[in-house]
């Protein structure tokens, strides 16, 4: 192209030589400055980000593992641990370093004993997550199966033996209710927390109660665990070590020896027992029964066990104590009293009972004929004509007004999950709900609480206390300085009215006459209440037949009578009769309040006839129904009986408190009392 | 000046200072990457030095003039063994480069790196110097280099190619070619890269890409360059010191003792050890260039300039690949990397330079006893 035209220039030798010193400089230039260059380059990287790579050198170097904070404890009022923490040995497994996972998980369940299921979840886990984050293999081991594994490690890559702390509920099953249970967090947990700790081998967060509504504070900071790992991550040294710092603990107006005590007092029984200060209104305990033991949803409950409580007709997952509801029955007399007095009724003014009250066409009976009642012989008798006759007088929207004074379809500001607020009806209401007007029948029934009445045991419990106290008290659950709570507008008068009627009832010629307190000095006021859980129907009358059409047992009292300090309310469900069922329960569990040692003896001795303490009630429950299991599937049956002696054992070993002495010799076999499925 | 025996005087103990600079300070960059420990590399690395260095002594004893006549030989049995290579070579690491001799692995496109320069040279030296503005100045060098070049780069060796292109180009431009050739075949050469690309391996490719951005793939492809960048960065000024460096003792820079020797130095040495390095590598280009410069003769000037640079481009590509300025072309770092092939290599140029040094020395000497 443009070649020919280099023809023209004269190209010689010394030319040419010059060419080449020039270029050669230029070469030489050009060699220099690339070096300049180089050391710019290296400069830039090595000084201006160096921070940057001194920082990514660091990450590269250190692996940091976080150590799971110990979760603070739950205290009671004089700090006796409700809920504490173990020391327990772990094994997890570090999918990265795992060179034959068929091996080491063969070894391992054979070491471990571990069940087909646990061999599939580590296996399917440790696919899913390959990296440095470990898999539990097993926790809550003996310090002889860990040491087993210790030993082993050289064989064993990628395992990782360790020790932490599992939580611990000294009082078992009664507690369960109260304070849930812990467990590892769900895939939805972390979504929303997104913090790394939850899904940290060995963390576990709150779950159910008051572990869950206080899940935060009783979280502590996790520590931190350096090691100076390779690109291959085989660690070469450990560095320095931040320990946790453990959560808050939290104390509660609880007293642990009487939440156990009602507990246990229970028994056999399906119902709630509530114990307030009833100048505080802090609750002295709130057992709900039957319940789980939270120590066995610590570590994973078993199939059979969630299948066993899930389907149990007593409910043992539901807190009675709030969140199940109830007609107050005759316990809601004492609030019609004070409301009927609010509305100007002379307590003086007698109501002749002829055995029921006319309304129209309909009668409406009364459990009695009572003869010439005035309200302090009303209360005792458990009198209904007389408050249907008042109740009718008032009107509905004055005895409404009052309920909701004393606490009825009220929430109360408490550290809880849910609370069930119930129905404390009026005309409006009425109206709202159903589009109906409010028949004077409507306020006959709610007069007595029952028809559109429903109430849960707390608020019975407020209703004792405030009445008790003549204050508008609060319920508490979380110890704490409180002003004290300002008195109700009411006369005091109006109160000695009711709380002399509920005097009679226990110990004057009234409805609880049995269940006067044995203790010298200290007597108790209350009322029972026996609430209907259907119609009427023929000769159904809500004592005999089947157990869930049966009438609940209810009773609602306070002590001292000359001064009061404590009120309780004590349900039984489908227990028949509020003085035949509930009132020997809150004897029991108030003279433990006077008189600890009394009070044991009594439950001792109702112990072995229900077949010993909870704890090896609900092991002896477990096997009978994993054996009941077992018969229906003939082809699993070796398994699961395997698995019902398992559980057994573990369910009777975390329950140090239990007085094992009172185990009755039929230990081996299945008692049919505490049986869900097993007629009373 | 009489005193010492004029043998010593001539010896080249300023560039053996040098070499012996940067080959020692490479055997304790290597004794620290094999975590403290003169085995494997260290140890074998200095034994290689001294023997190489031997050999190059003797190179520089032999006359200019039998390089000059054994360019177009040397060249040929280079290129027969690259079409061997082709045919019968073992494969390894995704291309075929290597010859089994049974006692040892040949590489001949390392050999190809200095012949290349000796055989553009020796074209040079026999065209006429009218000849140099013409077509016949440029066909056969780019001959010469093509047949090589495309050998080398169907194994497929893009550094290795690259570097036998660069060297014989370097001696074209020494050469007197006309300076618009070079800047119109740059521009040229600038467009048809999109094109070449789509040529490449997939895993140069990717290389490429991901040397266009490495922390696109920090844990992939562009692994390399990130923990090389990571060494580099967190040595700082003056480095962790010696024998204390992570990255390359706890395996994160791979290639830590090769390719990459030069980001375990800086780990540990810091800015100040590269630009030790660095500087040491630009005095030895600078004795090469002012070897080219005194030689008297045309084909000693092209030769020792054009494998000077060919050294240069060894230092050049290999450190702008350990920062991240190029991909990563298995290139290594002269004296530095552990192995054999390359510190032949070297010295086979050093030795080279040496004797056109002496070549010169002598002939002056000649010159200005007859004047």
């Amino acid at each position: 192209m443009k070649l020919p035209r280099f023809k023209r220039k004269t190209v010689n030798e010394a030319a040419l030589s010059f060419t080449f010193t020039r270029r050669a400089m230029v070469v030489g230039g050009l060699q220099a400055g690339f070096g300049a260059m180089l050391v710019g380059r290296m400069g830039w990287i090595s000084i201006a980000e160096n921070e940057k790579y001194n920082l990514l050198s660091e990450s590269n170097r250190v692996n940091l593992t976080l150590v799971p904070p110990r979760r603070g404890w739950i205290l009671d009022r004089y700090g006796k641990p409700l809920a504490n923490n173990r020391t327990d040995f772990r094994v997890d497994l570090i999918p990265d370093r795992v060179t034959d996972p068929d091996h080491t998980i063969g070894s391992l369940a054979e070491l471990l004993s571990l069940s087909p299921d646990d061999v599939e979840r580590i296996r399917t886990e440790l696919e899913k997550s390959a990296g440095f984050r470990p898999v539990q293999v097993a926790e809550k081991l003996t310090y002889n199966q860990f040491a087993a594994v210790s030993v082993r490690l050289p064989d064993l890559p990628g395992v990782a033996p360790s020790q932490g702390f599992s939580r611990y509920y000294p009082a078992g099953a009664s507690v369960g209710q109260l304070l849930g249970y812990v467990g590892a967090a769900s895939a939805k947990e972390y979504e929303e927390r997104k913090n790394p700790l939850l899904i940290t081998p060995g963390f576990k967060v709150g779950k159910e109660g008051l572990e869950k509504t206080f899940d935060l504070e009783l979280t502590g900071k996790p520590g931190a665990k350096r090691v100076e790992v390779t690109a291959r991550g085989k660690v070469v040294r450990e560095l320095t070590t931040r320990p946790d710092t453990p959560g808050n603990s939290i104390t509660l107006t609880i007293d642990a020896g009487l939440q156990e005590y009602a507990g246990r007092r229970l028994g056999t029984e399906s119902g709630s027992c509530i114990v307030l200060d009833c100048h505080t209104g802090e609750i002295l305990c709130m057992a709900s029964m039957p319940a789980y033991d939270p120590n066995n949803f610590s570590d994973g409950i078993s199939h059979d066990e969630w299948n066993m409580l899930s389907n149990d007709e007593r409910h043992p997952l539901i807190n009675k104590s709030l969140n199940a509801l109830y007609p107050p029955g005759s316990t809601f007399k004492p609030m019609v009293a004070m409301a009927l007095q609010s509305a100007g009724i002379d307590p003086k003014e007698r109501v002749h009972c002829p055995g029921g009250y006319r309304l129209g066409n309909r009668f409406f009976r009364c459990l009695g004929r009572h003869g010439s009642v005035d309200m302090h012989r009303a209360i005792a008798k458990s009198c209904n004509t007389y408050f249907y006759t008042m109740g009718n007088r008032v009107g509905i929207d004055v005895i409404a007004r009052m309920g909701h004074a004393m606490g009825f379809g009220e929430k109360f500001d408490l550290p809880v999950l849910s609370q069930s607020y119930g129905t404390m009806p009026d005309t409006a209401w009425k109206m709202r709900r159903y589009d109906q007007k409010w028949t004077a029948s409507d306020t006959l029934n709610a007069s007595i609480g029952q028809g559109y009445v429903v109430v849960n045991p707390l608020q019975l419990a407020v209703m004792a206390g405030r009445i008790a106290s003549g204050r508008n008290i609060q319920p508490r659950l979380v110890k704490g300085r409180y002003p004290q709570a300002a008195p109700m507008p009411f006369p005091k008068e109006h109160f000695d009215a009711v709380r002399n009627g509920m005097w009679e009832v226990v110990n004057g010629d009234g409805t609880a006459g049995r269940s006067r307190l044995d203790v010298p000095g200290v007597q108790m006021g209350g009322k029972t209440g026996t609430a209907q859980v259907r119609r009427i129907a023929g000769s159904q009358r809500g004592q005999s037949g089947d157990w869930k059409y049966r009438d609940h047992g209810l009773f609602v009292c306070f002590a001292p009578t000359s001064n009061p300090r404590y009120a309780a309310s004590v349900v039984i469900e489908h227990g028949m009769g509020g003085s035949k069922a509930a009132a020997p329960v809150a004897k029991d569990v108030l003279t433990f309040l006077f008189d600890p040692a009394k009070a044991m003896e009594r439950l001792i001795e109702l112990e072995k006839g229900w077949g010993g303490p909870p704890a090896e009630r609900m092991a002896r429950q477990m096997a009978a129904f994993s054996l009941a299991k077992a018969i229906k599937k003939p082809t699993t049956s070796a398994s699961s009986a395997e698995a019902a002696n398992a559980t057994a054992g573990n369910a009777s070993s975390p329950a140090p408190a239990q007085n094992s002495s009172s185990r009755p010799a039929d230990d081996d076999a299945p008692s049919p009392s505490p049986n869900p499925a097993g007629s009373r | 000046m009489n005193i010492v025996p004029e043998p010593l005087t001539h010896f080249p103990w300023k560039v053996l200072a040098l070499l012996l600079a940067i080959a020692g300070f490479g055997t304790l960059v290597l004794y620290s990457s094999a975590g403290g420990s003169i085995t494997p590399w260290a140890i074998n690395q200095a034994v290689r030095f001294v023997i190489f260095t031997g050999m190059a002594l003797v190179l520089s004893r032999i006359p200019l003039e039998i390089f000059a006549r054994f360019a177009f030989p040397a060249y040929g049995l280079v290129l027969v063994s690259l079409v061997l290579v082709e045919l019968i070579g073992g494969v390894a690491g995704g291309s075929q480069r290597w010859i089994n001799l049974g006692f040892m692995q040949l590489q001949p496109s390392e050999f190809m790196k200095p012949i290349i320069v000796l055989a553009v040279a020796r074209f040079y030296a026999l065209l006429p110097v009218g000849e140099i503005r013409r077509w016949s100045a440029i066909w056969p060098a780019l001959v010469l280099i093509g047949v090589p070049w495309s050998l080398v780069l169907v194994q497929p060796d893009l550094g290795t190619a690259t570097m036998i292109a660069a060297g014989g180009v370097t001696v074209m431009f020494l050469a007197g070619l006309p300076l618009r050739l070079f800047i119109g075949s740059g521009l040229t050469v600038a467009a048809i890269i999109p094109i070449a690309f789509s040529f490449l391996h997939d895993y140069q490719q990717k290389r490429v890409l991901i040397f266009l951005d490495p922390e696109s793939d920090p844990l992939g492809a562009g692994y390399h360059i990130s923990q090389s960048k990571i060494a580099i960065g967190s040595g700082g000024l003056w480095g962790k010191g010696f024998l204390k460096g992570t990255q390359s003792h706890l395996d994160y820079l791979p290639e830590g003792h090769t390719d990459f020797v030069f980001a375990t130095m800086a780990e540990e040495w810091g800015l100040a050890g590269g630009i030790f390095l660095i500087g040491a590598f630009l005095l030895l280009f600078r004795w090469g260039i002012g070897v080219s410069l005194r030689a008297p003769d045309k084909y000693a000037r092209l030769v020792a300039a054009g494998l000077t640079t060919t050294i240069f481009f060894y230092v050049a590509i290999n450190l702008m690949m350990v920062m991240g300025l190029a991909p990563v072309v298995g290139i290594p770092l002269p004296f530095m990397s552990y192995g054999g092939s390359s510190m032949l290599t070297v010295m086979l140029c050093i030795g080279i330079i040496m004797a056109i040094d002496r070549s010169t020395r002598r002939a002056s000497q000649r010159r200005g006893n007859w004047a």
